[in-house]
């Protein structure tokens, strides 16, 4: 058995109120690949914290030992003195200073007073290499794609003298492509005897690199798993211990699937790049929707899917967007105004739902009826007692857990966010409803509620169209899918003939340029 | 149901306890002076403005801290503008209007650039700020020009019988404005009674002892102040205007859509456009709507000096920019209340009063508010930050 570097022993931490972890022990071996899994507010966050010093010695319980000797952290500087380096799940990078600035920001080469950028960047070119980037280290960081800008992340970790590295959900803002590069690339650091934490909510990435899986629930260490075996570990046994029961459908099945009449069809849909008016970011695409149908649309992050719905939603994003788009058959005139297409009874459920989809500042209530506050007012003065009455028909209609609709909505965790944000748009009763990314950064329990929800929204003869970048999620849900891929549409099949190997043989022959 | 923990009570009620440890310091220091019915009755008068224009800045600052810098010259604008029209023989009303109507085009004008043409609050403000000084300049042509028009005067609170007239006589007090006071104080606890209900009915959980305890304050306070007041000379008419324009605001922001609007552009903007809503609009009516309220300060400003000078009006903005963030507004737009606008000015209102009674240096005064604000701000923040 090799050397246990990291120990946490007994870690118990309270806020106010709640006890965020209680008792959960961590064993981490010295080169291995530790995956940290759980639901959200699970407490996986909030134990890397104790772990990093951002919570420090003395608001928890329990000890820390690391390389034998028992820890007291009192800041991350602490931690980082030692070689434990965590990256976290937002990106904290500058866009207009360069990736050589960033990565020794706060950390800066040289004297106090004068900073050497010789050796600053000639460092940083040298630990790019190490994660694979070519880019040199005077490109301004907002240059890069994101996928770069987490191995910036990385290197800036790995400048640290990065011993034990703990990464939060390094994937969840990559694509496929990228994903995969960066857990290879964490493979190979694992050759040269690094050890690491992953914290992810994708299960096929955690039995693609973990060597051994703790399972967090409800603020205490369930179990933990090995990942040796020649056949990698089936992700269904991984989510029994996160939600304590087998879960057999992944997708709850559609009951009296009603397809009717072509709902809404845009034809040759073409949308430039509002900064780079000449490039194209959705290219002559035509799909459309019928009433009672779930629509998938597959595609790799970047292939044009948000910008495609985004300007089918008022044009809210782009330039120069051409094409027809038609409602029940008729031709809609395009206007650029959000307002005009919630009255053509479209609705857009953002991606990016703390960012561009709630107002985090305000309760459950003012987000519920934000898109449709005119039906609920009269000569511009809001009748309180009814909008009260709908956010809890809503807050109950789609079970979300919170103790009252006057809560906050930044209090509330990623799943039920997307509830508020399912029902603010499902009160501007829309025809067609545009689900982008429904699913995203939420845990298996919260995502299968959302997809009974989805299920719902069709039986009740609405459109639906489900944007998303998980194949699973796609084939599972949808009746038919679309595949999008360099802003075109690359292909169309009905769910049934649809398997993962022919929709990556469609986007892999659009490629090659066939 | 969970009782609210001391520390939850300091936190939401911080500025209505700086108040009243204010208050108590200065009647120490001042002998009690500060509370004599003459001392409260000026407060009131000399911060009508103040009242007015923070009203309209919560607007500004719901929007996303956005504040508007020109309202001082606004102010001594519209009021240059009405005196000389009122010297020029105008119509007492048709003054007012003009008044308020160059206030809403001033506002408008603003509210274009920023909304429109994406130019930022503070240097679209900060460029009327010294176009409006200097246009008071060219309309008063550098002269004070006084108001002699008595009705103006009268109705908008300025000059020596500035009150309402006492209706029902009688004695040293006055029982018109005591009996406003008791009208008001029991219209305000039946509202209270009737929400409460309401609410009980629905079945929303609330601390129904926190409700009525805050009631019984609100109507000592409000009683309190119309006996104070009844002692001196009855009520002001300026504090009808006041009350009025903080009913109103009041309303708005808590009740109408476009009151949501502005909390909601403040909270995110992206979200809201996204949810339909014209975000333009929404900064636009905040800036046309702060001109208004400038204009009907420089109504008052012009009333309570009977004169119009071209240096009148300097640093208003400033006042009323520090009442909103000292009653509670967030520098990051989203969140502020009318009630925290009352407390803030208040606030303001008092130590200025109080320092000036113990006669204290016009220097250090200045410095005084200043430190207030910054421990206002600097309390806000931290009762914030020990949340998580």
């Amino acid at each position: 058995m090799a050397k246990i570097l990291l120990e946490m022993k007994n870690i118990t931490k309270t806020f106010p109120g709640v006890k965020a972890l209680d008792n959960v022990n961590l064993q981490v071996e010295e080169g291995e690949i530790h995956a940290l899994v759980g639901e959200n507010g699970a407490g996986k966050s909030t134990l890397m914290n104790v772990l990093s010093g951002i919570y420090p010695h003395g608001t928890y319980e329990g000890d820390i030992i690391y390389n034998g000797q028992v820890c007291k952290f009192s800041n991350i500087k602490d931690s980082e003195k030692l070689g434990i380096v965590i990256i976290h799940q937002e990106l904290a990078l500058v866009p207009e200073m360069t990736i050589g600035e960033n990565m020794y920001l706060g950390n800066e080469r040289g004297k106090k007073f004068a900073i050497d950028w010789n050796t600053t960047y000639s460092e940083a070119d040298k630990y790019l290499k190490m994660v694979g980037l070519t880019e040199s280290s005077k490109v301004q960081v907002k240059t890069i794609g994101t996928g770069k800008q987490q191995l910036v992340e990385i290197a800036k970790a790995l400048a640290k003298n990065a011993k034990l590295l703990i990464l939060d959900e390094p994937t969840s803002s990559l694509n496929e492509e990228d994903s995969r590069a960066l857990l290879d690339l964490m493979l190979g650091f694992k050759k040269q005897g690094m050890t690491m934490i992953i914290i992810t909510h994708k299960l096929n990435e955690v039995a693609y690199v973990a060597d051994k899986i703790t399972v967090i629930r409800d603020g205490t260490t369930i179990e933990t798993l090995e990942n040796h075996g020649p056949e990698p570990i089936s992700e269904e046994r991984i989510i029994k211990g996160m939600v304590g029961r087998e879960m057999t459908n992944r997708f709850p099945i559609r009951q009296g699937v009603k397809i009717g009449e072509v709902n809404m069809e845009v034809e040759h849909w073409t949308v430039h790049h509002p900064l780079y008016p000449e490039r194209k970011v959705v290219d002559d695409v035509s799909i459309n929707v019928r009433k009672g149908e779930v629509v998938g649309i597959y595609g790799l992050m970047g292939a044009g899917r948000t910008e495609l719905a985004m300007s089918i939603f008022g044009q809210s994003y782009g330039v120069n967007c051409t094409g027809t788009l038609k409602i029940d058959g008729k031709e809609v005139k395009l206007k650029k105004s959000e307002a005009d297409a919630i009255r053509h009874k479209i609705a857009y459920v953002t991606e990016d739902r703390k960012g561009n989809g709630l107002v985090l500042s305000q309760s459950i209530k003012v987000n519920t009826s934000l898109a449709n506050l005119d039906s609920l007012a009269k000569l511009g003065v809001i009748d309180q007692d009814r909008e009260y009455a709908v956010a809890e028909e809503y807050k109950d209609k789609l079970r979300t857990k919170t103790p009252s609709v006057e809560q906050l909505v930044g209090n509330l965790s990623g799943g039920n966010q997307q509830k508020v944000l399912l029902a603010k748009w499902m009160f501007a009763e829309p025809d067609i409803m545009i689900l982008d990314e429904p699913t995203r950064g939420i845990d298996v329990g919260a995502k299968y509620e959302i997809y009974c929800i989805i299920n719902d929204l069709a039986a009740a003869g609405k459109s639906v169209i489900m944007i998303s970048s998980e194949l699973p999620e796609v084939l599972g849900m949808s009746d038919r899918i679309y595949i999008m891929n360099a802003a075109k549409i690359v292909g169309e099949m009905p769910a049934k003939e649809a398997t993962q190997e022919n929709i990556m043989a469609a986007i892999l022959k659009s490629g090659r340029g066939e | 149901m969970k009782s609210i923990s001391i520390g939850d009570f300091f936190k939401k009620y911080t500025m209505i306890l700086a108040l009243v440890v204010v208050a108590i310091f200065f009647s120490i220091t001042t002998k009690g002076k500060i509370l004599y019915p003459q001392n409260i009755n000026n407060l009131i008068s000399q911060n009508g403005y103040v009242f007015v224009l923070a009203a309209g800045m919560l607007c500004c600052i719901l929007t996303g801290g956005n504040i508007d810098l020109s309202v001082g010259s606004v102010v001594c604008f519209t009021g240059g503008l009405g005196a000389v029209m009122m010297e020029r023989g105008a119509n007492m009303w048709i003054t007012v209007l003009v008044m308020l109507a160059v206030g809403l085009l001033i506002g408008a004008f603003q509210g274009f650039w920023i909304a429109w043409v994406k130019v930022p609050p503070f240097i679209a403000t900060l460029a009327g700020m010294y176009a409006f000084r200097g246009f008071s300049n060219v309309v008063l042509q550098g002269f004070t020009v006084a108001v002699r028009n008595e009705q103006f005067l009268k109705v908008f609170g300025g000059g020596a019988d500035c009150y309402l007239p006492d209706l029902l006589g009688g004695g040293g007090l006055n029982r018109t404005c005591l009996l406003v006071g008791v009208v008001i104080a029991v219209l305000y606890a039946l509202m209270t009674l009737r929400r409460v209900s309401v609410q009980r009915k629905m079945g929303i959980a609330h601390s129904v002892t926190g409700e009525i305890a805050q009631t019984a304050i609100i109507c000592v306070v409000v009683i309190w102040l119309s006996y104070k007041l009844a002692s001196h000379k009855g009520i002001p008419t300026v504090l009808i205007w006041i009350a009025l324009v903080l009913l109103i605001y009041n309303y708005i922001t808590q009740r109408t859509s476009i009151g949501r609007h502005l909390y909601a552009v403040g909270g995110n903007e992206k979200a809201t456009r996204l949810s339909g809503v014209n975000t333009r609009f929404v900064y636009f009516f905040a800036y046309a709507n702060i001109g208004l309220l400038a204009g009907l300060a420089g109504i008052l400003n012009l009333a309570r000096m009977t004169n119009a000078q071209p240096t009148y009006g300097q640093g208003y903005e400033m006042d009323a920019i520090a009442s909103c963030f000292i009653g509670g507004a967030s520098a990051y737009g989203g969140t502020g209340k009318i009630s925290g606008v009352i407390i803030g000015a208040t606030l303001m209102g008092l130590i200025n009063q109080g320092m000036s009674i113990m006669g204290m240096d016009a220097n250090y005064q200045s410095v005084v508010k200043g430190i207030v604000l910054l421990v206002a701000v600097m309390f806000d923040v931290l009762s914030k930050k020990q949340k998580r």
